[in-house]
């Protein structure tokens, strides 16, 4: 009985199995493995599949229904292509985490209740964190502070749960209202690992540090699982429409600055979450559609835009916009896969991200949101120009930057072409790809008017992007961002701090040492060889001072009497 | 050194016209669209015009913030 697997066992287990594995049989279970995920996932059942007791609650640990096994089949295509595309990395690190982490990915997509989420939520961060540490000693410092901004998250996250148990008596994970400081909690964790503002500087930070096969698995899970559990907890939630928007914008502006060509993905990650976030926010079937389609179109072109740029950073070492240029001569199949992930990205006709972009639009159409409609439209102009021409312009023409490496490996340009034809082929035959969305389909996309539109949406920033392109020339920049509070600003003021506590520290002792040699003297003063203290007393003097004494006495018993 | 057709001048050039030439199709093509939920989205050429100005205020923008926020890409080095 297969159904009792719980699919995500297979990839965490795999994983944590994989750096035992010798010859011939790691690569056969990277690539087996994910496929016999995929099988799985299709036979979990709608409803309760499998039950654990813990600590007097009842988890749900696998639950299915047509939204969990959407993101679980992406998932699992995900682990595949990503295996395939990395059979040639040689950091076993990477490969065993980055299977725990698809697992886990796919382990909070089936999670019936908040418990099990929280519980891979938190496996999630640790194993996206060792693909981020296993690139090596230069990768450190920013894995520590994306597992920081992460374990922060995750606190959040279980405090608004534990409240949320408190208040409901309920465990079980589904549509809240945001009504309530646990639940304001809840949504934070979610927003945190969505890459939302002003918590998103943790991706374009960490994510380019990863090796360029890490990068493509990276892209793919945390982001996602959040758009997932934000869909399953807080459909219609009007915060989100802001918050998405903000984010799409806040992406094109910082990958337009950007030169290091993985930055300008990683903030092209945060553009398109900010789509899927608002068209949550909207929340109506065809909104939410939009979001989970999107989501699904959009880890198979990030991954494939980042696998172009994963196979150019492993032949030739360079990252950078300005070190890069001219590649089209000797890297044609990664210059033309690397360009229909960004035709993709950017919702060209014929490719996936037409058919699940243009649904969020029409979720804001149809609930007649005139500005939210415009952004949304400024904003898809916005990603061609950031994402869908620079890109493939800096780093494959623009000049002859002299370098002519040749094409990676076999088995990145197998996955590389693998996923470009699932652009092209979902972005042709969207059928059935609509077929398991969470709603029924009422969307058609190939309009006269919808693909006249956004022809000339995209064509007319490739012009603008054409003609201000003195405009956008590339430098040996970076732009600060929010992570400037705590890479610079923080220890800047922790660096003041510690100076004053210094001279604090510094004033404290000396007062303390002058106090100290103060009651020394006094004590030799009177108590040294020559103090009036330490002198032997005569007879006499003691004869005096009881005389004394004794007259007292006497004088007191008279007045008291 | 650099001798790839695609790089030639004249290349580049036959490249534009046939930019242009689709570019003025497209607009031409706006007679076809009937579909309007906004009221600017009525107006000729709405995505031709309302993409590119979007694109302009984006770049001049984002050239705007960077004045304040690009530093040298070794400022967290040291």
């Amino acid at each position: 009985m297969t159904a009792s697997i719980p699919p995500f066992a297979i990839l965490i287990l795999g994983g944590l199995a994989l750096p035992f594995l010798r010859g011939a049989l790691r690569p056969a279970a990277l690539l087996l493995l994910p496929l016999i995920t995929l099988y799985l996932v299709w036979q979990v059942p709608d409803g309760v599949a499998l039950q654990a007791d813990f600590l007097g609650n009842t988890l749900m640990l696998v639950k299915g229904d047509t939204l969990s096994r959407l993101f679980a089949t992406v998932f699992a295509i995900m682990a595949f292509a990503g295996s395939l595309y990395a059979l040639n990395q040689s950091r076993t690190l990477e490969l065993a985490a980055a299977f725990c982490y698809a697992g886990s990915a796919i382990g909070v997509v089936f999670a019936g209740d908040l418990i099990t989420v929280f519980i891979f939520w938190e496996l999630m961060a640790i194993a996206s964190t060792l693909v981020v540490v296993s690139a090596g000693p230069s990768a450190q410092s920013a894995a520590l502070r994306y597992a920081a901004i992460h374990l922060f998250g995750g606190v959040l996250l279980m405090a608004g749960i534990a409240g949320e148990i408190a208040a409901t008596g309920s465990i079980e994970f589904r549509a809240m209202a945001l009504d309530s400081v646990p639940r304001a909690l809840i949504l934070a964790g979610f927003l945190i690992n969505a890459g939302a503002y002003p918590l998103s500087a943790w991706l374009p930070d960490a994510y380019p540090e990863s090796s360029w096969s890490g990068m493509v698995v990276l892209s793919a899970f945390t982001t996602k699982t959040a758009v997932y559990v934000l869909m399953r907890g807080f459909p219609g939630t009007e915060l989100l429409i802001y918050l998405g928007l903000f984010m799409v914008f806040y992406g094109i502006i910082y990958a337009i600055l950007e030169n290091d060509m993985r930055r300008i993905l990683a903030y092209s990650i945060i553009n398109q979450v900010g789509f899927m976030v608002t068209g949550i926010g909207i929340g109506t079937q065809m909104a939410l559609n939009g979001a989970a389609s999107h989501a699904f179109t959009h880890i198979i072109y990030k991954a494939l835009l980042l696998m172009s740029a994963g196979s150019v950073l492993y032949m030739t070492g360079k990252r950078k916009c300005t070190d890069l240029g001219g590649l089209f001569r000797t890297m044609p199949v990664t210059c033309v896969c690397g360009i229909i992930g960004a035709l993709s990205i950017s919702s060209f006709p014929l490719t996936s991200g037409f058919i699940s972009k243009s649904m969020i639009s029409q979720g804001a159409a149809d609930q007649h949101m005139a500005i939210v409609w415009y952004l949304l439209a400024a904003a898809s102009a916005g990603v061609f120009l950031h994402a869908g021409i620079k890109f493939p312009w800096f780093v494959f023409f623009q000049k002859d930057s002299g370098l002519r490496p040749a094409e990676p490996p076999w088995n990145m340009r197998a996955a590389m072409i693998f996923f470009a034809f699932l652009c092209i082929g979902i972005g042709i035959l969207p059928a059935p790809l609509y077929a398991i969305l969470p709603f029924p389909v009422t969307f058609v996309p190939y309009t006269t008017s919808h693909v006249v539109f956004y022809l000339q949406l995209l064509l007319f920033s490739g012009l603008a992007f054409f003609l201000m392109l003195d405009w956008l020339k590339r430098s040996l920049t970076i732009t600060l961002d929010v992570d400037w509070i705590w890479r610079k600003l923080g220890p800047a003021i922790f660096r003041w701090f510690d100076a004053r506590s210094d001279r604090v520290w510094d004033d404290l002792r000396d007062a303390a040492g002058r106090a100290a040699r103060g009651v020394a003297r006094g004590v030799y003063r009177h108590h040294g060889p020559t103090g009036a203290l330490a002198r032997t007393w005569p007879t006499g003097n003691m004869v005096f001072w009881a005389t004394v004494l004794l007259a007292g006495y006497l004088v007191l018993s008279y007045l008291a009497f | 050194m650099d001798d790839h057709w695609l790089t030639r001048d004249t290349t580049v050039r036959r490249l534009w016209i046939a930019f242009v030439v689709i570019l003025a199709v497209l607009v031409l093509l706006d007679v076809t669209r009937h579909e309007a939920h906004f009221t600017l989205e009525a107006i000729f050429g709405f995505g031709a015009w309302f993409g590119f100005l979007s694109c302009v205020a984006l770049i001049v923008f984002a050239k705007a913030l960077g004045v304040f926020l690009k530093r040298p890409d070794t400022y967290y080095d040291s």
